[in-house]
């Protein structure tokens, strides 16, 4: 079974202040393994060096110290294969609004990585473009081709970023925050399509976001971080229903939880009755 | 769209029995504003409501259906090309005077904003200015607002709100980038509460932020709203979050209010398929929760 593993990965960023320099340590020892077929969800608030895993494991930033593994083998970091490593592994951004050029039409978008990582070419490439649009549920797929980043809402927009993604034959995915800017009546449709994805085609996710009720749902097992350090890791019904770290506590109880409604404004009258 | 436009929002039985305790403190009848380019936007269309004395009235709905146009033109902010077709705004004085806002002008109209009605604006990190300290623009409201104060008077009250929303008040020589995101949006919250207003609009005051520092903020709002009764408008796409702080609930989509009622009832029986359709959109953090493949490909 195909593995994308991280061992104690460190990132420092140095920091200039005026004359002062220093180093921030934006993730420290974080280590975890992505298998085919599964989701790990990393949670946390901003700062807490979530993205910065991410981005790493995208090889968009390169680690300070630790290792990423691909099939238990060190991965490459340039040439063939750099290349190599890209075609497996490829991420989806925060902000389909920004990630996709407002210049291409669809049809260009998913027919670059195609012909890129050399999987289709000539007469092939329009029917594997079609191809790419159904596996994300936007048909009829020659429509859609046709369209330009603002003929399509933020959902659809997101699809073609996974398609976009999808596109080299990638095995793992690595979605930064991919609904947190979308409507929230589509946010679930978005993560159903990768759920989908992630099951039937063996799929692994690495799902980056601050929202413990779909890291929850949507995935296998949950990696909790606060300021670079992981706190708590573990299967996610295990983190969510049965905390052990202080810090998961914290960010649970501050979590809006819909059948709690009315609670906030009780525990307060409760306070300042209680004086 | 279900036959509900014509109708009005639909609401429970509860939901009139629990209005009827209340007094008013700001009504909009009718209100529709347009948004005058080419092809005009109808964003809020023929909109009536009524903001009740001491309570959290959340508006919720998703970018675009109207909300924070809703909440600009009930405090008289809107600017071009939004214009404000046709509607009543009343506020409705604590000292038994009623105030036609739509008719209100020039000094009169600066005299009513931020005295009466006070706003929290969206986007907590860029709100403040940044090259002036934090003391000069709390004192710009008082200067222009309460020119009797003396300058003694003056810093004594700045330091007083910003203590009441949890800054310590040698804050009030910082500027905003000294400041993190949960202070910067406290300052605002003082600065909106500096002449005791009666109403508080704030657009989604807390979305920028982290959801622990979130709360912090949300408890803040709770507590000084229990101390002096001001009533909240509070707008956010966040239902979940509104179900835990509002008293009422007004759901919006495409300029219309569809559903309007205590948010009690919103949560155990809401009516309005959209409505439903936005509680299911977020999943209980605790309870279950089935997958039902909906990839909703359409939108």
């Amino acid at each position: 079974m195909s593995t994308l593993e991280v061992r104690n990965l460190v990132k420092e960023f140095k920091v200039r202040d005026g004359l002062r320099r220093s180093t921030l340590r934006a993730v420290n020892d974080v280590s975890f393994t992505l298998s085919a077929g599964r989701t790990v969800a990393v949670v946390g608030e901003s700062g807490s060096g979530k993205s910065t895993v991410a981005r790493m494991i995208a090889q968009l930033e390169t680690p300070t110290s630790g290792e990423i593994l691909l099939d238990d083998a060190a991965i490459g970091r340039r040439g063939r294969a750099l290349a190599d490593y890209r075609h497996q592994v490829q991420m989806v951004f925060q902000d389909p609004f920004a990630s996709l050029n407002p210049y291409h039409s669809v049809e260009h978008h998913l027919a670059r990585p195609l012909k890129l990582h050399g999987v289709a070419r000539g007469k092939d490439v329009l029917p594997a473009v079609y191809g790419l649009l159904e596996r994300v549920n936007l048909t009829p797929a020659p429509v859609f081709a046709e369209k330009r980043p603002h003929e399509m809402s933020g959902g659809q927009r997101q699809r073609i970023a996974i398609a976009r993604a999808l596109a080299p034959g990638a095995r793992f995915l690595v979605a930064d925050e991919p609904v947190s800017m979308l409507d929230v009546s589509i946010r679930l449709g978005v993560l159903n399509l990768l759920a989908r994805l992630q099951r039937e085609e063996n799929l692994g996710v690495l799902y980056i976001t601050h929202d413990l009720a779909t890291a929850r749902h949507f995935s296998d097992e949950i990696v909790v971080m606060y300021r670079g350090d992981v706190v708590e890791q573990g299967p996610s019904d295990e983190v969510i229903l049965d905390p052990q770290h202080d810090y998961t506590k914290t960010l649970l109880a501050a979590a809006p939880e819909p059948s709690r409604h009315g609670r906030l404004r009780d525990e307060v009258r409760a306070e300042l009755a209680a004086g | 769209m279900t036959a509900t436009t014509t109708a009005g929002p639909l609401s429970s039985a509860a939901h009139a029995e629990h209005v009827a305790r209340l007094t008013p403190v700001l009504t909009a009848h009718d209100v529709s504003i347009e948004y005058e380019v080419d092809p005009p936007v109808r964003a809020v269309q023929g909109v009536s409501l009524t903001l009740h004395r001491g309570e959290i009235l959340g508006l919720a709905g998703e970018s675009g259906c109207g909300k924070s146009t809703l909440a600009y033109g009930l405090n008289r902010l809107l600017k071009d090309p939004a214009v404000l077709r046709s509607g009543e705004v009343t506020f409705h004085d604590a000292d038994g005077t009623d105030t036609d806002v739509v008719a209100l002008d020039g000094d009169a109209l600066r005299a009513f904003r931020w005295d009466k009605v006070s706003m929290v604006f969206q986007g907590a990190m860029n709100s403040l200015n940044p090259v002036l300290s934090v003391r000069a623009q709390l004192e710009d409201v008082l200067t222009t607002h309460r020119p009797g104060l003396s300058r003694t008077e003056r810093g004594e009250r700045c330091a007083e709100l910003l203590e009441m929303v949890g800054v310590d008040p040698v804050r009030l020589d910082s500027f905003a980038h000294e400041l993190s995101g949960g202070m910067r949006q406290r300052v605002m919250i003082a600065m909106a509460m500096a002449l005791e207003p009666q109403v508080m609009i704030m657009d989604e005051p807390t979305t920028a932020l982290d959801v622990v520092v979130q709360r912090d903020i949300l408890r803040e709002i709770m507590r000084l709203r229990e101390r002096f009764d001001f009533a909240v408008v509070f707008i956010t796409h966040d239902l979940p979050l509104l179900l835990e702080i509002a008293d009422r609930i007004a759901v919006m989509r495409s300029g219309e209010i569809v559903e309007l009622d205590t948010a009690e009832q919103l949560y155990a029986a809401a009516q309005h398929e959209y409505t439903q359709t936005l509680l299911s959109s977020f999943p209980s953090l605790l309870g279950d929760f089935s997958y039902d493949d909906g990839e909703g490909a359409g939108r």
